[in-house]
């Protein structure tokens, strides 16, 4: 009989440390308060918090949600307290999970207010990483920093300068070069990268003949962009040395996997914790039977191991 | 009490009438926290069409049973029709915040009850609460043929009133007419409704005219059902809230239409 090895799901993305590879996404997660009542929070690798800028933001005009063919759009943007009231009243929660917490963070005006933010987080021990989130599509901009690599290597060089924590930087899916914009995070010093954010989309009622959504256009997301996702991974990957947390449609343990062989170091489930609470808990157990019958001892064996198609 | 996730064999899922369903299933955990007002979130099949779960009010419980009624009107529902008993459902609930109900009424009088189409599916379970205190059911829809559960509500001692678009039972016009009127006769004491978008801001409007609290309960299309993703919100005069996790019942003065 084959023994069957105990596999290792511990991974390292710069100075973040997590006992697997499974986080959760930011903005389909809340402050994680909202799940308590659902899962065992303690099990996840990571937990990556909505979205928080300097002030506070009510958001977009709803109707915010819409379904679409195996996906749904989403034009929330970035309904959030504030960093202030974050702090004072949703990270005391996280704090107490002993999970690593990665605060997302986001500019409404001026990049000049991710310095601030970064500032005002480095303080907390328990904040493990920073996200940039320079690719949110809801916020009616001509523009996405993550849309230019001059705009992208200055605000992360920038940031890099005020913090030593874990620095994540997510991409947004609509450029026509992802390379070159993972380049640009990397060089300015970016721990890691997340890929991907939502893809823009559109839904038209068509008997009231008006947009499905009140901000008219939104992002995309769930296993509908999970093609495009593992893609950019797969492209990033080869151009880079960077750890990447892969993201976009991820579902259960096959999902998941595609990302991990396409080049990820880790994963992050998004929108599949709307359809089931705990897709990322069986994540965790699948990844480990599959690692275990695949005689795989760490996730290093799986990242990036890719094969050709044989004829 | 805590929501959970729960996987469920059906008991039941027929249908009523028209497009009218009724799904019961076994759960002692959401029978026994279940209030009026709050809604179950289910997962209509494994399958990635459609994507997201369907909130539906709770009807009634029965011991460990748990009673939902629902209209056939898209995909999801369709499809929810399709599943057949002994089959299972991945189930969230309760969720939502339901009815404040006992100590809802600020003066004596008549609880009055105002249901459009659907609306009768968590009102039914309120009206099981207010047994003792003989509601006033007042009941609306297109036509006489779209009405349902009223030996149920007449089974618990309410008194029922009906107003249909084209007349074909009681009153012939809207339900919220119909509450005008009512109120012109009858002391209440407080409003609760649920029905469509345009009936819940008459029904707010009335009350409002009336001096009287209305607790109205609001449908909307939701992604995740307890608050996190803030998808389905809804406009109050504290800004914006969730109707999955603030609501689905809101104080009708707190609501901006």
């Amino acid at each position: 009989m084959v023994k069957k090895i105990k596999p290792n799901l511990s991974v390292k993305i710069g100075k973040l440390e997590m006992k697997n590879p499974v986080m959760v996404a930011s903005g389909t997660f809340g402050y994680a308060a909202e799940f308590r009542e659902l899962m065992d929070l303690k099990k996840l690798g990571a937990i990556v918090t909505k979205t928080i800028t300097l002030k506070g933001r009510q958001g977009n005009l709803p109707p915010r949600t819409c379904e679409t063919p195996a996906g749904m759009l989403n034009s929330i943007g970035l309904e959030n307290p504030g960093i202030d009231r974050f702090i004072g009243e949703k990270l005391v929660f996280l704090k107490k999970l002993g999970v690593p917490v990665i605060v997302s963070i986001a500019a409404e005006n001026n990049p000049e207010e991710f310095i601030t933010l970064a500032n005002k987080l480095n303080g907390f021990m328990e904040i493990a990483a920073i996200e940039l989130n320079i690719s949110c599509p809801n916020l009616q901009k001509d523009k996405l920093i993550s849309q230019d690599p001059r705009a992208t290597f200055a605000l992360v060089e920038a940031v890099r300068r005020v913090t030593e924590k874990c620095l994540i930087v997510k991409l947004s899916p609509n450029v026509s070069s992802i390379t070159e914009i993972a380049l640009s995070a990397v060089q300015a010093g970016a721990d890691a990268l997340a890929l991907i954010n939502t893809l823009g989309g559109m839904c038209i009622d068509v008997n009231k003949q008006t947009p499905k959504l009140g901000a008219w256009v939104g992002g995309l997301s769930g296993p509908a962009i999970r093609p495009v996702a593992v893609k950019m991974v797969w492209e990033v990957y080869n151009k880079t040395k960077v750890p990447i947390i892969g993201m976009g449609g991820i579902i259960d343990v096959s999902s998941a996997l595609e990302f991990f062989l396409a080049g990820a170091a880790a994963i992050s489930v998004g929108t599949a914790n709307f359809v089931n609470p705990r897709a990322s808990l069986e994540i965790i157990t699948g990844l480990e039977r599959y690692m275990a019958e695949h005689n795989l001892q760490n996730l290093s064996a799986l990242t990036g191991k890719l094969k050709a198609c044989k004829n | 009490m805590p929501a959970a996730q729960i996987k469920t064999k059906i008991i039941t899922n027929r249908r009523l009438k028209a497009n009218y369903w009724h799904l019961e299933f076994e759960s002692g955990l959401i029978a026994r926290s279940a209030r009026p007002g709050q809604f179950v979130n289910i997962r209509v099949n494994d399958l990635l069409e459609p994507l997201l779960r369907r909130p539906l009010s709770i009807h009634g419980v029965k011991g460990a049973r748990v009673k939902v009624i629902y209209e056939v009107l898209g995909k999801g529902t369709q499809a929810l029709s399709q599943r057949k008993s002994g089959e299972f459902l991945d189930i969230i609930g309760p969720l939502g915040n339901g009815f404040d109900y006992p100590s809802a009424a600020k003066s004596k009088g008549k609880y009055i009850l105002v249901a459009g189409g659907m609306g009768v599916a968590p009102l039914l379970f309120l009206a099981e609460k207010l047994k003792t205190l003989k509601p006033l059911v007042l009941i609306g829809a297109r036509a006489k043929e779209l009405i349902i559960c009223t030996p149920e509500f007449k089974a618990l001692g309410a008194e029922i009133k009906l107003a249909t678009d084209d007349g074909s039972a009681g009153f012939n016009g809207r339900v919220t007419q119909l509450l005008e009127i009512e109120l012109k006769q009858t002391r209440a004491a407080v409003i609760f409704a649920c029905g469509p978008h345009p009936m819940l801001k008459a029904a707010a409007q009335i009350a409002a005219s009336s001096q009287l609290p209305a607790q109205l309960s609001l449908e909307a299309h939701m992604a995740c059902g307890i608050g996190a993703c803030l998808g389905c919100v809804v406009s109050t005069k504290d800004g914006y809230k969730s109707v999955c996790k603030d609501g689905p019942v809101f104080s009708g003065q707190d609501l901006i239409w």
